[in-house]
Protein backbone atom coordinates (compact mmCIF):
# COMPACT_ATOMS: atom_id res chain seq x y z
CA UNK A 1 0.00 0.00 0.00
CA UNK A 2 1.46 3.66 -1.06
CA UNK A 3 2.36 5.32 2.24
CA UNK A 4 -0.38 8.32 2.86
CA UNK A 5 0.93 12.01 2.76
CA UNK A 6 2.69 11.33 -1.05
CA UNK A 7 3.05 14.76 -2.52
CA UNK A 8 -0.21 14.62 -4.50
CA UNK A 9 1.32 16.45 -7.55
CA UNK A 10 2.46 13.11 -8.47
CA UNK A 11 -0.67 11.37 -7.83
CA UNK A 12 -3.02 12.26 -10.98
CA UNK A 13 -1.96 13.60 -14.52
CA UNK A 14 -2.68 16.96 -15.74
CA UNK A 15 -4.38 15.98 -19.49
CA UNK A 16 -5.16 18.23 -22.04
CA UNK A 17 -8.83 18.20 -22.69
CA UNK A 18 -10.26 16.62 -25.66
CA UNK A 19 -12.88 18.15 -27.53
CA UNK A 20 -15.57 15.05 -26.98
CA UNK A 21 -16.29 12.69 -23.92
CA UNK A 22 -18.90 9.84 -23.40
CA UNK A 23 -19.39 11.37 -19.73
CA UNK A 24 -18.75 14.86 -18.96
CA UNK A 25 -18.76 15.28 -14.65
CA UNK A 26 -19.43 18.70 -13.50
CA UNK A 27 -17.49 19.03 -9.98
CA UNK A 28 -13.69 17.87 -8.83
CA UNK A 29 -14.96 17.20 -5.44
CA UNK A 30 -15.38 13.73 -3.62
CA UNK A 31 -18.58 12.65 -5.43
CA UNK A 32 -17.83 13.38 -8.35
CA UNK A 33 -14.52 11.84 -8.41
CA UNK A 34 -15.88 8.65 -6.82
CA UNK A 35 -18.80 9.17 -9.81
CA UNK A 36 -15.42 8.62 -12.37
CA UNK A 37 -13.77 6.20 -10.40
CA UNK A 38 -16.73 3.97 -10.66
CA UNK A 39 -17.53 4.18 -14.09
CA UNK A 40 -14.19 3.20 -14.82
CA UNK A 41 -13.67 0.64 -12.58
CA UNK A 42 -17.06 -0.98 -12.28
CA UNK A 43 -18.44 0.04 -15.94
CA UNK A 44 -15.33 0.21 -18.39
CA UNK A 45 -16.36 3.63 -19.07
CA UNK A 46 -13.05 5.77 -19.27
CA UNK A 47 -14.04 8.28 -21.71
CA UNK A 48 -14.47 10.48 -18.75
CA UNK A 49 -14.04 14.17 -17.98
CA UNK A 50 -14.27 15.74 -14.52
CA UNK A 51 -14.34 19.15 -14.95
CA UNK A 52 -13.94 21.26 -11.89
CA UNK A 53 -13.82 25.56 -11.68
CA UNK A 54 -10.99 25.82 -9.35
CA UNK A 55 -8.75 22.77 -7.77
CA UNK A 56 -10.26 19.20 -6.88
CA UNK A 57 -11.20 18.91 -3.73
CA UNK A 58 -11.58 22.74 -2.79
CA UNK A 59 -14.97 22.98 -1.66
CA UNK A 60 -16.60 20.90 0.59
CA UNK A 61 -14.49 18.09 0.74
CA UNK A 62 -11.96 20.42 2.50
CA UNK A 63 -14.69 21.85 4.96
CA UNK A 64 -16.58 18.91 6.56
CA UNK A 65 -15.86 17.18 9.58
CA UNK A 66 -15.68 13.57 8.14
CA UNK A 67 -17.96 11.45 10.40
CA UNK A 68 -18.90 8.22 8.53
CA UNK A 69 -21.55 6.23 9.51
CA UNK A 70 -25.40 4.05 8.74
CA UNK A 71 -27.43 4.83 11.17
CA UNK A 72 -29.98 6.41 9.41
CA UNK A 73 -34.15 5.84 10.12
CA UNK A 74 -35.85 5.49 6.88
CA UNK A 75 -36.01 1.88 4.82
CA UNK A 76 -34.81 3.98 1.71
CA UNK A 77 -32.03 5.11 3.25
CA UNK A 78 -30.34 2.72 5.77
CA UNK A 79 -29.01 0.25 2.72
CA UNK A 80 -27.48 3.30 0.75
CA UNK A 81 -25.64 4.41 3.71
CA UNK A 82 -24.75 1.36 4.67
CA UNK A 83 -23.66 0.16 1.04
CA UNK A 84 -21.29 3.32 1.59
CA UNK A 85 -19.95 1.78 4.89
CA UNK A 86 -18.88 -1.48 3.58
CA UNK A 87 -17.27 0.14 0.73
CA UNK A 88 -15.55 2.57 2.97
CA UNK A 89 -14.36 -0.70 4.84
CA UNK A 90 -12.34 -1.92 2.14
CA UNK A 91 -11.81 1.55 -0.23
CA UNK A 92 -8.26 1.98 0.88
CA UNK A 93 -7.05 -1.55 0.12
CA UNK A 94 -9.59 -1.19 -3.20
CA UNK A 95 -7.56 2.28 -3.95
CA UNK A 96 -4.63 1.15 -3.03
CA UNK A 97 -3.80 4.16 -0.63
CA UNK A 98 -4.54 4.93 2.76
CA UNK A 99 -7.35 7.38 3.95
CA UNK A 100 -6.77 6.88 7.27
CA UNK A 101 -10.45 5.46 7.90
CA UNK A 102 -10.74 4.87 11.98
CA UNK A 103 -13.46 3.13 13.02
CA UNK A 104 -13.51 4.49 16.42
CA UNK A 105 -17.43 4.04 16.89
CA UNK A 106 -20.07 7.13 16.58
CA UNK A 107 -22.09 8.36 19.64
CA UNK A 108 -25.38 9.97 19.15
CA UNK A 109 -26.69 11.38 22.00
CA UNK A 110 -29.97 12.17 23.55
CA UNK A 111 -31.33 14.79 26.07
CA UNK A 112 -34.75 14.52 26.39
CA UNK A 113 -37.32 11.80 26.48
CA UNK A 114 -38.60 12.34 23.41
CA UNK A 115 -35.13 12.17 21.89
CA UNK A 116 -34.39 8.85 23.65
CA UNK A 117 -37.37 7.91 22.17
CA UNK A 118 -36.93 8.36 18.63
CA UNK A 119 -33.03 7.42 19.40
CA UNK A 120 -34.25 3.61 20.32
CA UNK A 121 -36.38 3.66 17.34
CA UNK A 122 -33.42 4.22 15.13
CA UNK A 123 -31.24 1.43 16.60
CA UNK A 124 -33.75 -1.05 16.69
CA UNK A 125 -34.79 -0.17 12.77
CA UNK A 126 -30.75 -0.44 12.41
CA UNK A 127 -30.80 -3.95 14.23
CA UNK A 128 -33.61 -5.07 11.33
CA UNK A 129 -31.39 -3.82 8.81
CA UNK A 130 -28.39 -5.69 9.99
CA UNK A 131 -26.73 -2.50 10.84
CA UNK A 132 -24.65 -2.80 13.89
CA UNK A 133 -26.43 -0.24 17.11
CA UNK A 134 -26.46 -0.32 20.86
CA UNK A 135 -28.34 2.09 22.80
CA UNK A 136 -26.32 2.70 26.13
CA UNK A 137 -27.37 4.30 29.65
CA UNK A 138 -25.92 7.68 30.74
CA UNK A 139 -23.35 5.39 32.67
CA UNK A 140 -22.08 3.46 29.70
CA UNK A 141 -21.99 6.64 27.34
CA UNK A 142 -19.39 7.58 30.00
CA UNK A 143 -17.62 4.81 30.38
CA UNK A 144 -17.50 4.71 26.61
CA UNK A 145 -16.41 8.60 25.95
CA UNK A 146 -15.17 9.59 30.05
CA UNK A 147 -14.42 13.05 29.19
CA UNK A 148 -18.71 13.65 29.14
CA UNK A 149 -20.57 15.26 30.92
CA UNK A 150 -23.43 12.86 32.39
CA UNK A 151 -24.34 15.36 35.13
CA UNK A 152 -28.22 15.72 35.58
CA UNK A 153 -27.69 19.53 36.69
CA UNK A 154 -27.30 20.99 33.40
CA UNK A 155 -29.57 22.32 30.76
CA UNK A 156 -29.69 19.49 28.54
CA UNK A 157 -28.80 16.25 30.27
CA UNK A 158 -27.19 13.27 28.54
CA UNK A 159 -29.97 10.51 29.21
CA UNK A 160 -28.92 8.55 26.91
CA UNK A 161 -27.13 7.99 23.31
CA UNK A 162 -26.94 5.68 20.45
CA UNK A 163 -23.46 3.94 19.70
CA UNK A 164 -22.55 2.35 16.05
CA UNK A 165 -18.88 1.57 16.20
CA UNK A 166 -18.42 0.64 12.71
CA UNK A 167 -18.67 3.91 12.50
CA UNK A 168 -15.77 6.53 12.64
CA UNK A 169 -13.79 9.30 10.30
CA UNK A 170 -11.43 8.96 7.65
CA UNK A 171 -8.83 12.11 6.51
CA UNK A 172 -10.70 14.04 3.91
CA UNK A 173 -8.04 14.97 1.46
CA UNK A 174 -6.14 11.62 1.54
CA UNK A 175 -10.27 10.53 0.43
CA UNK A 176 -9.88 12.85 -2.27
CA UNK A 177 -5.86 12.41 -3.11
CA UNK A 178 -7.08 8.40 -3.27
CA UNK A 179 -10.14 8.83 -5.47
CA UNK A 180 -8.27 11.37 -7.92
CA UNK A 181 -5.28 9.04 -8.32
CA UNK A 182 -7.58 5.99 -8.79
CA UNK A 183 -9.75 7.58 -11.39
CA UNK A 184 -6.67 9.23 -13.11
CA UNK A 185 -4.74 5.87 -13.21
CA UNK A 186 -7.71 4.11 -14.93
CA UNK A 187 -8.06 6.55 -18.13
CA UNK A 188 -10.15 9.70 -16.56
CA UNK A 189 -9.44 13.38 -17.13
CA UNK A 190 -9.52 15.65 -14.34
CA UNK A 191 -9.89 19.02 -16.02
CA UNK A 192 -8.95 21.59 -13.13
CA UNK A 193 -9.78 25.34 -13.43
CA UNK A 194 -12.64 24.37 -16.05
CA UNK A 195 -15.55 26.17 -15.01
CA UNK A 196 -19.10 25.06 -16.56
CA UNK A 197 -20.83 28.37 -18.18
CA UNK A 198 -23.20 26.88 -20.01
CA UNK A 199 -24.86 23.57 -21.56
CA UNK A 200 -25.51 23.45 -25.24
CA UNK A 201 -29.37 21.49 -25.13
CA UNK A 202 -31.10 21.43 -28.25
CA UNK A 203 -34.43 19.58 -28.35
CA UNK A 204 -34.40 19.18 -24.48
CA UNK A 205 -31.13 17.07 -25.01
CA UNK A 206 -27.84 17.84 -23.92
CA UNK A 207 -24.80 18.03 -26.35
CA UNK A 208 -22.49 19.82 -24.45
CA UNK A 209 -21.32 22.05 -21.66
CA UNK A 210 -19.28 25.55 -21.96
CA UNK A 211 -16.52 25.77 -20.27
CA UNK A 212 -14.52 28.72 -19.32
CA UNK A 213 -11.71 26.72 -21.38
CA UNK A 214 -14.08 26.27 -24.55
CA UNK A 215 -16.76 23.78 -25.20
CA UNK A 216 -16.58 20.26 -24.26
CA UNK A 217 -19.11 17.51 -26.53
CA UNK A 218 -20.50 15.10 -23.70
CA UNK A 219 -22.65 12.19 -24.93
CA UNK A 220 -23.78 12.43 -21.05
CA UNK A 221 -23.49 15.20 -18.64
CA UNK A 222 -23.57 14.58 -14.67
CA UNK A 223 -23.76 17.61 -12.06
CA UNK A 224 -21.84 16.82 -9.23
CA UNK A 225 -21.78 20.31 -7.91
CA UNK A 226 -23.10 20.18 -4.43
CA UNK A 227 -23.75 23.79 -3.06
CA UNK A 228 -23.11 25.19 -6.54
CA UNK A 229 -26.09 22.95 -7.38
CA UNK A 230 -28.66 25.22 -8.03
CA UNK A 231 -25.94 27.76 -10.19
CA UNK A 232 -25.69 24.84 -12.91
CA UNK A 233 -29.15 24.09 -12.73
CA UNK A 234 -30.39 27.66 -13.70
CA UNK A 235 -27.90 27.70 -16.43
CA UNK A 236 -29.84 24.27 -17.78
CA UNK A 237 -32.80 25.80 -17.24
CA UNK A 238 -33.49 23.30 -15.21
CA UNK A 239 -35.29 23.33 -11.26
CA UNK A 240 -34.30 21.76 -8.26
CA UNK A 241 -35.50 21.73 -4.73
CA UNK A 242 -32.46 22.88 -3.19
CA UNK A 243 -31.45 25.63 -1.04
CA UNK A 244 -27.71 26.35 -0.61
CA UNK A 245 -26.37 27.53 2.81
CA UNK A 246 -23.87 27.92 4.70
CA UNK A 247 -22.68 25.11 7.14
CA UNK A 248 -19.91 25.86 9.72
CA UNK A 249 -16.91 23.62 11.67
CA UNK A 250 -14.15 24.77 13.82
CA UNK A 251 -11.18 23.19 14.53
CA UNK A 252 -8.94 23.63 18.14
CA UNK A 253 -5.15 23.83 18.91
CA UNK A 254 -3.56 20.35 18.84
CA UNK A 255 -4.19 18.85 22.42
CA UNK A 256 -3.51 15.52 23.90
CA UNK A 257 -5.79 12.72 23.07
CA UNK A 258 -8.77 12.96 25.27
CA UNK A 259 -11.79 12.20 22.97
CA UNK A 260 -11.47 8.14 21.48
CA UNK A 261 -14.68 8.86 19.50
CA UNK A 262 -17.11 10.85 17.38
CA UNK A 263 -19.92 12.36 19.62
CA UNK A 264 -22.91 14.13 18.05
CA UNK A 265 -25.63 15.63 19.48
CA UNK A 266 -28.77 16.47 17.78
CA UNK A 267 -30.42 18.76 19.72
CA UNK A 268 -27.47 20.82 20.36
CA UNK A 269 -26.11 20.82 17.04
CA UNK A 270 -22.85 20.09 18.19
CA UNK A 271 -20.56 16.98 16.89
CA UNK A 272 -17.03 16.39 17.86
CA UNK A 273 -14.06 14.38 17.31
CA UNK A 274 -10.90 14.39 17.70
CA UNK A 275 -8.35 14.62 14.88
CA UNK A 276 -4.88 12.58 14.66
CA UNK A 277 -3.05 16.00 15.27
CA UNK A 278 -4.58 16.36 18.20
CA UNK A 279 -7.55 19.29 16.97
CA UNK A 280 -10.60 18.80 18.35
CA UNK A 281 -12.84 18.96 15.11
CA UNK A 282 -16.59 20.32 16.04
CA UNK A 283 -19.21 20.82 13.52
CA UNK A 284 -22.03 23.13 13.84
CA UNK A 285 -25.60 23.86 12.65
CA UNK A 286 -26.67 25.36 9.55
CA UNK A 287 -27.01 29.20 8.65
CA UNK A 288 -30.54 28.94 7.04
CA UNK A 289 -30.35 31.72 4.88
CA UNK A 290 -29.38 31.13 1.14
CA UNK A 291 -25.49 31.68 0.43
CA UNK A 292 -22.52 31.33 -1.58
CA UNK A 293 -19.59 33.04 0.35
CA UNK A 294 -18.55 29.84 2.24
CA UNK A 295 -19.12 31.86 5.59
CA UNK A 296 -21.61 31.77 7.88
CA UNK A 297 -22.65 33.84 11.46
CA UNK A 298 -20.61 33.97 14.49
CA UNK A 299 -24.07 33.23 16.62
CA UNK A 300 -23.95 29.79 15.00
CA UNK A 301 -20.42 29.38 16.69
CA UNK A 302 -21.17 30.94 19.77
CA UNK A 303 -24.11 28.32 20.93
CA UNK A 304 -22.06 25.70 19.57
CA UNK A 305 -19.39 26.41 21.89
CA UNK A 306 -22.06 26.70 24.59
CA UNK A 307 -23.40 23.54 24.30
CA UNK A 308 -19.52 21.79 24.16
CA UNK A 309 -18.62 23.22 27.09
CA UNK A 310 -21.63 22.03 28.92
CA UNK A 311 -20.73 18.60 27.57
CA UNK A 312 -17.54 18.44 27.58
CA UNK A 313 -15.93 20.89 30.55
CA UNK A 314 -12.68 19.74 29.98
CA UNK A 315 -12.46 22.02 26.57
CA UNK A 316 -12.70 25.50 28.37
CA UNK A 317 -8.77 26.23 28.08
CA UNK A 318 -9.19 24.62 24.12
CA UNK A 319 -7.86 27.70 21.99
CA UNK A 320 -10.52 27.72 18.64
CA UNK A 321 -8.16 27.89 16.24
CA UNK A 322 -9.58 27.92 12.89
CA UNK A 323 -13.08 28.09 11.75
CA UNK A 324 -14.55 27.43 8.07
CA UNK A 325 -17.91 26.91 5.97
CA UNK A 326 -18.77 25.25 3.46
CA UNK A 327 -21.74 25.75 1.25
CA UNK A 328 -24.58 22.50 1.74
CA UNK A 329 -27.07 22.00 -0.97
CA UNK A 330 -30.42 21.14 1.05
CA UNK A 331 -33.35 19.22 -0.41
CA UNK A 332 -37.14 19.21 1.41
CA UNK A 333 -36.66 15.78 3.20
CA UNK A 334 -32.78 16.03 3.66
CA UNK A 335 -32.38 13.30 1.37
CA UNK A 336 -30.00 13.12 -1.87
CA UNK A 337 -31.13 13.75 -5.10
CA UNK A 338 -30.40 10.96 -7.80
CA UNK A 339 -30.76 10.32 -11.39
CA UNK A 340 -32.17 11.47 -14.07
CA UNK A 341 -33.58 15.15 -14.96
CA UNK A 342 -36.55 16.47 -17.55
CA UNK A 343 -33.46 17.40 -19.79
CA UNK A 344 -32.61 13.81 -21.56
CA UNK A 345 -28.81 13.17 -20.54
CA UNK A 346 -28.33 15.50 -17.91
CA UNK A 347 -28.23 13.77 -14.66
CA UNK A 348 -27.97 15.45 -11.37
CA UNK A 349 -26.84 13.78 -7.94
CA UNK A 350 -27.35 16.91 -5.26
CA UNK A 351 -29.13 17.45 -1.58
CA UNK A 352 -26.78 15.64 0.22
CA UNK A 353 -27.02 18.73 2.51
CA UNK A 354 -25.02 18.08 5.50
CA UNK A 355 -24.02 14.94 5.52
CA UNK A 356 -22.16 14.14 1.98
CA UNK A 357 -18.53 12.99 3.04
CA UNK A 358 -20.26 9.41 4.55
CA UNK A 359 -21.48 9.09 1.29
CA UNK A 360 -18.99 9.59 -0.89
CA UNK A 361 -17.95 5.85 -2.14
CA UNK A 362 -21.70 5.54 -2.30
CA UNK A 363 -22.58 8.47 -4.32
CA UNK A 364 -20.14 7.64 -6.87
CA UNK A 365 -21.15 3.89 -7.06
CA UNK A 366 -24.96 4.26 -7.80
CA UNK A 367 -24.57 7.74 -9.83
CA UNK A 368 -22.16 5.90 -12.22
CA UNK A 369 -24.87 2.82 -12.37
CA UNK A 370 -27.13 5.62 -13.13
CA UNK A 371 -25.16 7.10 -16.03
CA UNK A 372 -23.92 4.11 -17.34
CA UNK A 373 -27.58 2.22 -17.43
CA UNK A 374 -29.77 5.45 -18.17
CA UNK A 375 -31.36 4.54 -15.14
CA UNK A 376 -31.40 4.07 -11.51
CA UNK A 377 -29.66 1.27 -9.21
CA UNK A 378 -32.26 -0.59 -7.26
CA UNK A 379 -30.84 1.90 -3.43
CA UNK A 380 -30.94 5.56 -5.74
CA UNK A 381 -34.32 4.67 -7.21
CA UNK A 382 -36.46 6.22 -4.05
CA UNK A 383 -34.16 9.18 -4.69
CA UNK A 384 -35.66 10.79 -7.90
CA UNK A 385 -36.17 14.14 -8.27
CA UNK A 386 -40.17 13.00 -9.29
CA UNK A 387 -40.44 12.08 -5.25
CA UNK A 388 -41.37 15.92 -4.50
CA UNK A 389 -44.17 15.78 -7.08
CA UNK A 390 -45.42 11.73 -6.29
CA UNK A 391 -45.06 12.83 -2.84
CA UNK A 392 -42.97 9.69 -1.86
CA UNK A 393 -40.23 11.65 0.51
CA UNK A 394 -37.53 10.08 1.84
CA UNK A 395 -37.89 12.27 4.99
CA UNK A 396 -34.59 12.25 7.49
CA UNK A 397 -35.60 15.26 9.31
CA UNK A 398 -35.50 14.46 12.86
CA UNK A 399 -33.72 11.41 12.36
CA UNK A 400 -30.56 12.86 10.54
CA UNK A 401 -31.51 16.26 9.17
CA UNK A 402 -29.10 17.99 11.62
CA UNK A 403 -27.05 15.43 12.78
CA UNK A 404 -24.62 14.34 9.75
CA UNK B 1 -23.56 37.99 12.37
CA UNK B 2 -26.10 39.78 10.36
CA UNK B 3 -27.22 43.38 11.27
CA UNK B 4 -30.95 43.44 9.75
CA UNK B 5 -33.17 46.55 9.84
CA UNK B 6 -36.56 45.55 10.34
CA UNK B 7 -39.51 47.78 9.38
CA UNK B 8 -40.95 48.45 12.48
CA UNK B 9 -38.41 47.89 15.20
CA UNK B 10 -35.18 49.23 13.44
CA UNK B 11 -31.81 47.22 13.26
CA UNK B 12 -31.58 44.15 15.41
CA UNK B 13 -29.22 41.32 15.72
CA UNK B 14 -29.86 38.03 12.68
CA UNK B 15 -30.66 35.74 16.67
CA UNK B 16 -33.94 37.68 16.86
CA UNK B 17 -35.04 36.30 13.23
CA UNK B 18 -36.05 33.50 11.56
CA UNK B 19 -35.85 32.70 7.81
CA UNK B 20 -38.13 32.31 5.53
CA UNK B 21 -36.42 32.47 1.83
CA UNK B 22 -37.93 33.03 -1.03
CA UNK B 23 -41.97 34.12 -1.24
CA UNK B 24 -44.29 31.73 -2.94
CA UNK B 25 -47.64 32.45 -3.28
CA UNK B 26 -50.42 29.74 -2.78
CA UNK B 27 -51.78 28.39 -6.12
CA UNK B 28 -55.06 28.16 -7.12
CA UNK B 29 -54.64 25.45 -9.59
CA UNK B 30 -52.92 22.58 -7.48
CA UNK B 31 -51.76 19.98 -10.15
CA UNK B 32 -48.83 17.75 -8.45
CA UNK B 33 -46.35 19.56 -10.45
CA UNK B 34 -47.74 23.09 -9.18
CA UNK B 35 -48.33 21.60 -6.01
CA UNK B 36 -44.84 20.46 -5.81
CA UNK B 37 -43.68 23.71 -6.95
CA UNK B 38 -45.36 25.18 -4.19
CA UNK B 39 -44.40 22.96 -1.39
CA UNK B 40 -41.00 22.05 -2.01
CA UNK B 41 -39.17 24.88 -4.62
CA UNK B 42 -37.50 27.88 -3.57
CA UNK B 43 -34.87 30.13 -5.45
CA UNK B 44 -31.86 29.85 -4.45
CA UNK B 45 -29.44 32.60 -6.35
CA UNK B 46 -26.31 34.00 -6.24
CA UNK B 47 -26.12 37.82 -5.65
CA UNK B 48 -29.08 39.94 -5.01
CA UNK B 49 -32.07 38.37 -3.47
CA UNK B 50 -35.12 39.32 -2.38
CA UNK B 51 -36.29 36.72 0.71
CA UNK B 52 -38.58 36.90 3.71
CA UNK B 53 -37.45 37.34 7.91
CA UNK B 54 -39.90 37.06 10.46
CA UNK B 55 -38.58 38.98 13.59
CA UNK B 56 -39.41 36.44 15.58
CA UNK B 57 -38.44 38.27 19.11
CA UNK B 58 -39.61 41.34 18.21
CA UNK B 59 -42.81 42.49 16.48
CA UNK B 60 -43.50 38.94 15.29
CA UNK B 61 -44.36 40.58 11.29
CA UNK B 62 -43.07 38.72 8.26
CA UNK B 63 -41.00 41.22 5.78
CA UNK B 64 -38.80 41.71 2.63
CA UNK B 65 -35.00 41.78 2.96
CA UNK B 66 -33.09 42.13 0.01
CA UNK B 67 -29.25 40.99 0.43
CA UNK B 68 -26.77 39.55 -1.78
CA UNK B 69 -25.91 36.03 -1.28
CA UNK B 70 -22.43 36.27 -2.49
CA UNK B 71 -21.78 39.33 0.47
CA UNK B 72 -24.44 38.94 2.53
CA UNK B 73 -25.06 42.52 2.31
CA UNK B 74 -28.24 43.81 3.24
CA UNK B 75 -29.54 46.94 0.77
CA UNK B 76 -32.86 47.23 1.38
CA UNK B 77 -35.99 45.88 3.87
CA UNK B 78 -39.63 46.28 3.99
CA UNK B 79 -42.96 45.79 5.24
CA UNK B 80 -45.19 43.46 3.10
CA UNK B 81 -47.79 45.98 3.03
CA UNK B 82 -45.43 48.15 0.51
CA UNK B 83 -43.83 47.90 -2.50
CA UNK B 84 -41.55 45.67 -2.92
CA UNK B 85 -38.36 46.91 -2.46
Amino acid sequence: MEPAFQNPALLWRNPTRKASYDVVIVGGGLHGLATAYYLAKNHGIQNVAVVERGWLGNGNAVRNTTIIRSNYLREESMPLYELSLKLWETLAADLDYDMLFDPRGVLALAHTKAEANETRRTVYANRLHGIDAEWLEPEEVKAFCPILNISRQVRYPVVGASLQRRAGIARHDLVMFALARGASARGIDLLQGCEVTGFRIVDNRVHAVETSQGAIAAGTVALAGAGRTPLLARMAGLDLPIQSTPLQALVSDGLEAVLNCVVMSGLLHVYVSQAKNGGLVMGAARDNYVSYAQRGSFNILEWQIQAALELYPIMSRAHMLRTWAGIVDVSPDASPIIGRTPVENLFVNCGWGTGGFKATPVSGFVYAHTLAHGKPHALNAPFSLERFETGALVDEHGAAAVAH
Amino acid sequence: MLLITCPCCGPREENEFRYGGEGVAIPTEADERTWARFLYYRDSPAGLFTERWVHTHGCRQWFLVVRDTLTHEISATSRLDEAPP
